[in-house]
């Protein structure tokens, strides 16, 4: 029994979500719709790579199957993943990016400000590192909510409808109390209610609503997932697979 | 300079902090060359270990956290040492306190401005001058530019595209 479930879980899950959701964020590059815009989301990519990797190294650390963050992102089996459903969906048009980023941006920038407060010194550091960059994403995806959503009729019903698909994927960050999870109680202080208010201000100046649904999408922190991750493993494990050991 | 040959104790006796401090500031940084990674702030401690292991160790700060760049500056900080006679360094990567660019000297901000990219702005100011005309008539043309550390501007006043080093 590892004595250290609880830290290894929340670095798996911070880790795996930052990594599968850069992953989609790269598949953006040679295909966004200006130039500018692809240089944003290959920047946020890149963050979310490097915190990936400090939450994985961590990981790795703690973890007694695994020596490295290569081989908890090359050679784990997708039940292996904790990450939720929200960072694996495709990435539709752009507004649908948006939206997923908007959402992510939120929670990720209040479960760092938590974690910053944490005692264990490894997972504040982490914390402390990342948040300075997560600030920044949330500012482009809040303009970006409001831009759009604010837009154009079309761009405003394409946004609308982004927000709702998006809506119960989402949710699942928030469910802490999943069995298994690793949560401590601190932790899963970070309630719903919390990062729905977090959104309230933006959706409301981008003329968007929230949907009243309560139905979440759960499964992804006990590596239950949707087809999609395991077509984003293929393509990512590919080549660490047919050559183990392969080095740049 | 001492050449690879030099002894450990004759080195010791020679180099010190301030020496070690001076081979770090000749590591140019590998995307922004004109700077150095000891002029950038990135360097946090010096540390020799006295127990006659003849070991180093030197504490970084990353910029970004995915900034491909890391990895080289900590080759080249391991490799350019070597060179200097020193065999035995290990780079500890420091997260907390985050660098931050208030951590850039002096010297480097008018280098960079030099160099073509304008400079961090003090806390709260957010129009950055022009490094071609030095106007303040700009505007920001995307949030990220062409590394994690820069933002991309236009100069409305000679129609200049530029560079920002954003305040982090």
């Amino acid at each position: 029994m590892n004595n250290n479930i609880e830290e290894l879980s929340l670095s798996l899950f911070m880790g795996d979500n930052n990594l599968i959701l850069s992953h989609r964020l790269s598949e953006w590059t040679g295909h966004a719709p200006v130039l500018e815009e692809e240089l944003a989301l290959a920047n946020v990519a890149l963050d979310l790579l490097g915190q990936a990797r400090m939450w994985l190294e961590y990981a790795a650390e703690i973890s007694e199957d695994y020596k490295t963050a290569d081989d908890l992102a090359y050679k784990r089996e997708i039940w292996e993943f904790r990450n939720v459903a929200l960072v694996e969906q495709p990435n539709g048009h752009f507004g649908d990016t948006i939206v997923r980023q908007f959402y992510y941006d939120n929670w990720h920038k209040l479960i760092l400000e938590h974690l910053y407060q944490s005692e264990n010194e490894r997972i504040a550091g982490i914390a402390e590192k990342s948040l300075k960059e997560v600030r920044y994403h949330l500012e482009r995806s809040a303009q970006w909510t409001v831009l759009l959503g604010d837009g154009t009729e079309e761009s405003h019903n394409k946004l609308q409808t982004s927000v709702n698909h998006f809506w119960p994927y989402a949710l699942e960050l928030c469910n802490t109390n999943t069995a298994n999870s690793g949560f401590d109680d601190d932790l899963a202080s970070l309630s719903r209610q919390t990062w729905i208010d977090s959104l309230s201000n933006i959706i409301a100046e981008a003329t968007l609503q929230l949907p009243e649904t309560e139905f979440s999408y759960s499964g992804g922190r006990e590596g239950i997932h949707t087809e999609h991750l395991s077509l984003i493993l293929a393509e990512m494990q590919c080549l660490p697979r047919a050559y183990p050991g392969t080095q740049w | 300079m001492l050449a690879p040959s030099v002894s450990w104790h004759t080195v010791v006796g020679m180099m010190q902090h301030d020496d070690i401090w001076k081979i770090l500031e000749g590591i140019p940084d590998p995307e922004i060359p004109v700077v150095s990674i000891a002029e950038l702030g990135m360097i946090r401690g010096i540390d020799f270990d006295d127990t006659g292991t003849e070991a180093i160790s030197i504490t970084l700060s990353p910029t970004y956290s995915g900034c491909p760049a890391t990895d080289t500056i900590i080759s080249d900080i391991k490799n350019t040492l070597f060179d200097k006679g020193f065999k035995n360094t290990t780079v500890k990567i420091q997260l907390s306190p985050a660098w931050t660019t208030d951590w850039i000297s002096a010297s480097a901000i008018s280098k960079l401005r030099a160099y073509g990219i304008a400079p961090p702005l003090p806390r709260g100011e957010s129009q950055p001058e022009c490094p071609q005309c030095n106007s303040t008539n700009t505007q920001l043309v995307s949030q990220f530019g062409s590394t994690p550390c820069k933002s991309l501007h236009c100069c409305m006043s000679c129609l200049e595209p530029f560079d920002y080093f954003k305040c982090h």
